[in-house]
């Protein structure tokens, strides 16, 4: 069978295969926007893979300070888990080693739901008894005096089981300059879209893995039928043009907004080509056994 | 929806309780089911018929043509719908509210808002003493809900508050937020005598302040989050106590003759 092909850049008949997660959403407010990224930043440092980080996470997007709750500029973290306790523990870790202790921050929730997830109801203890409660309508804060006034928090924030992670998008391309120029592109695409986190760095893994190793202690190994270099000794999955290949992960609160981002990223990597951009896309999966989401390639192109 | 209407006939001879007429409590009953509840306080009969022109409608919202400062108990124990009321009532006005909204566009008696535990509750006019206080023998006021004053308050504004949120747009007398668990107090008048007086915790917001008890102790000029956040949410009820949070505050701590975990703003 011929390969899809569109503006020049075959599109694998395959799907991305992805997995139910809990997923959380809170807003961070400082002074201005440096500040507020910084929480936002420190605070989704280390967030890459819950394999190794215990949590994924990564800034949706950034506000101005017209519409948060203090009127100061914010930025929207999002953070999953493959469990609602690991991401109880990790929301409350990150929000007090890296929220809480950033000049001038607050921290909001950012996701309505019946199902929450304590955060300054947990943080409040460190007031040390000169902790503030102050509610209004159904809204619950948190005042903790620290040296710079006072870390605002909200008590709880929402909690979605709804969420998906895993869905990816693998770009092949010539050369690592041509490969990492449509990934660039594809991920500046996909960060527009909201909901979404691209949790690996700057939105681009190049490390991709299977399942299983040849030596016990590892639970996953390099992809070898994706490494360019490996290309004449293994059972490749590349073609002759193929230097070069990178993945965009993306986990989102909803499965809708995973598959708006794929075909977000998708609609780039087309548009740019295959002569300065990804030759060939791909997308990883399992066989389709171990995941329930699967975004078909072929439903989401432009 | 059409409103159940109850158009005050004349003023009444005696003290009316009124606290039958509230949505929960009518709800499904006919007018003339209705005209027959007792209203009384003395020996001398006095129904709802009797007093009120009723205009049947939707016990969901009550309407109130016409009132007196011999009503008294309106919205007693209400717990959703509305009430409006178009004039004045008398003393107890939404005692223990615990949802809905009610309205009233005169003036009331004591106890406005005493022990309410939600909803909200607006006074147009002015409110007389023991604002959302409790009544002798119970240990806490109001605990929970929004109360907006627009006119002015009386002594002990917030007596024993608990929780929730009160704002006084005009002037209140003298030991507003007396014996304070918590909860929220803005003033945006001129304010009595010591205020926050054995307050234990809690806020208490003040526009002008008079002179505190030496028992407040200073804390200096603060821009704090939860004052814009307070600031954004009190917005769309009332537009100066809005812009009173979001200036520099400066807070005294206090009462440090009781707890001392509680606080008086006011602009520097």
């Amino acid at each position: 069978m011929r390969p899809m092909k569109k503006n020049g850049v075959r599109i694998d008949d395959s799907f991305a295969e992805a997995f139910p997660m809990r997923g959380t959403a809170i807003l961070i407010t400082a002074p201005n926007r440096r500040w507020a990224r910084q929480a936002a930043t420190t605070m989704t440092g280390f967030a890459t893979s819950v394999i190794g980080c215990g949590a994924e996470a990564g800034i949706d997007c950034e506000r101005p300070g017209n519409i948060t709750p203090d009127g100061r500029p914010g930025a929207r973290v999002l953070m999953f888990a493959m469990s609602s306790d690991t991401l109880q523990t990790q929301l409350v870790n990150r929000a007090g080693q890296c929220v809480l202790t950033s000049p001038g921050s607050a921290c909001f929730a950012d996701l309505d739901g019946t199902d929450r997830l304590p955060i300054g109801d947990q943080l409040r203890y460190f007031g040390d008894g000169w902790q503030v409660s102050k509610k209004f309508g159904d809204r619950h804060f948190w005042r903790v005096p620290v040296m710079d006034g006072e870390f605002l928090c909200e008590a709880t924030t929402g909690l979605t089981k709804k969420a998906v992670g895993g869905g990816n998008l693998l770009l092949m391309g010539a050369t690592f300059k041509t490969t990492m120029h449509a990934a660039e592109l594809a991920v500046a695409a996909m960060n527009d879209v909201e909901g979404v986190i691209l949790p690996f760095p700057g939105g681009i893994v190049r490390s991709g893995s299977k399942v299983g190793s040849k030596y016990k202690a590892m639970m996953a190994s390099t992809n070898d039928a994706y490494c360019p270099t490996l290309r004449g000794a293994v059972a490749t999955k590349l073609d002759e043009d193929i230097g070069c290949v990178l993945e965009i992960v993306i986990d989102g609160l909803t499965e809708e907004a995973v598959g708006e981002a794929m075909r977000a990223g998708l609609a780039a990597i087309v548009k740019l080509g295959p002569e300065h951009g990804a030759v060939r896309v791909g997308a990883g999966n399992y066989g389709g056994k171990l995941g329930p989401f699967h975004f078909h390639l072929k439903d989401l192109l432009p | 929806m059409k409103p159940l209407v109850f158009t005050l006939k004349q003023e009444p001879d005696q003290r009316l309780d009124l606290a039958p007429l509230v949505p929960h409590l009518l709800d499904g009953q006919s007018a003339k089911e209705i005209a027959e509840i007792e209203l009384q306080t003395t020996r001398e009969r006095a129904t709802v018929g009797d007093t009120f022109k009723i205009r049947p409608g939707s016990a969901e919202s009550i309407r109130f043509e016409g009132g007196s400062t011999r009503l008294d108990n309106i919205g007693k124990d209400m717990k959703a719908g509305e009430i409006v009321v178009e004039g004045d009532c008398g003393k107890s006005f939404g005692r223990s509210l615990s949802g809905g909204n009610l309205v009233l566009t005169g003036e009331c008696g004591p106890f406005a808002g005493s022990a309410m535990s939600g909803g909200r509750l607006e006074i147009a006019g002015d409110a007389g003493d023991f604002l959302g206080a409790p009544l002798e023998g119970e240990m806490e006021g109001m605990t929970g809900g929004l109360m907006i004053v627009r006119g002015n308050a009386g002594e002990r504004v917030g007596d024993r508050l608990r929780r929730g949120t009160i704002v006084i747009e005009g002037s209140a007398g003298d030991y507003p937020g007396s014996r304070m668990i918590a909860g929220t107090l803005i003033v945006l008048g001129e304010c009595g005598t010591l205020p926050g007086y054995l307050m234990r915790r809690g806020t208490i917001v003040l526009a002008n302040p008079p002179e505190l008890a030496p028992t407040f102790v200073d804390c200096g000029l603060h821009e704090l989050a939860f004052a814009k956040v307070f600031s954004g949410l009190l917005r769309p009820e009332s537009r100066a106590a809005a812009r009173l949070l979001s200036r520099p505050l400066a807070r005294f701590a206090g009462d440090m003759a009781a707890l001392g975990k509680g606080e008086i703003f006011f602009p520097a």
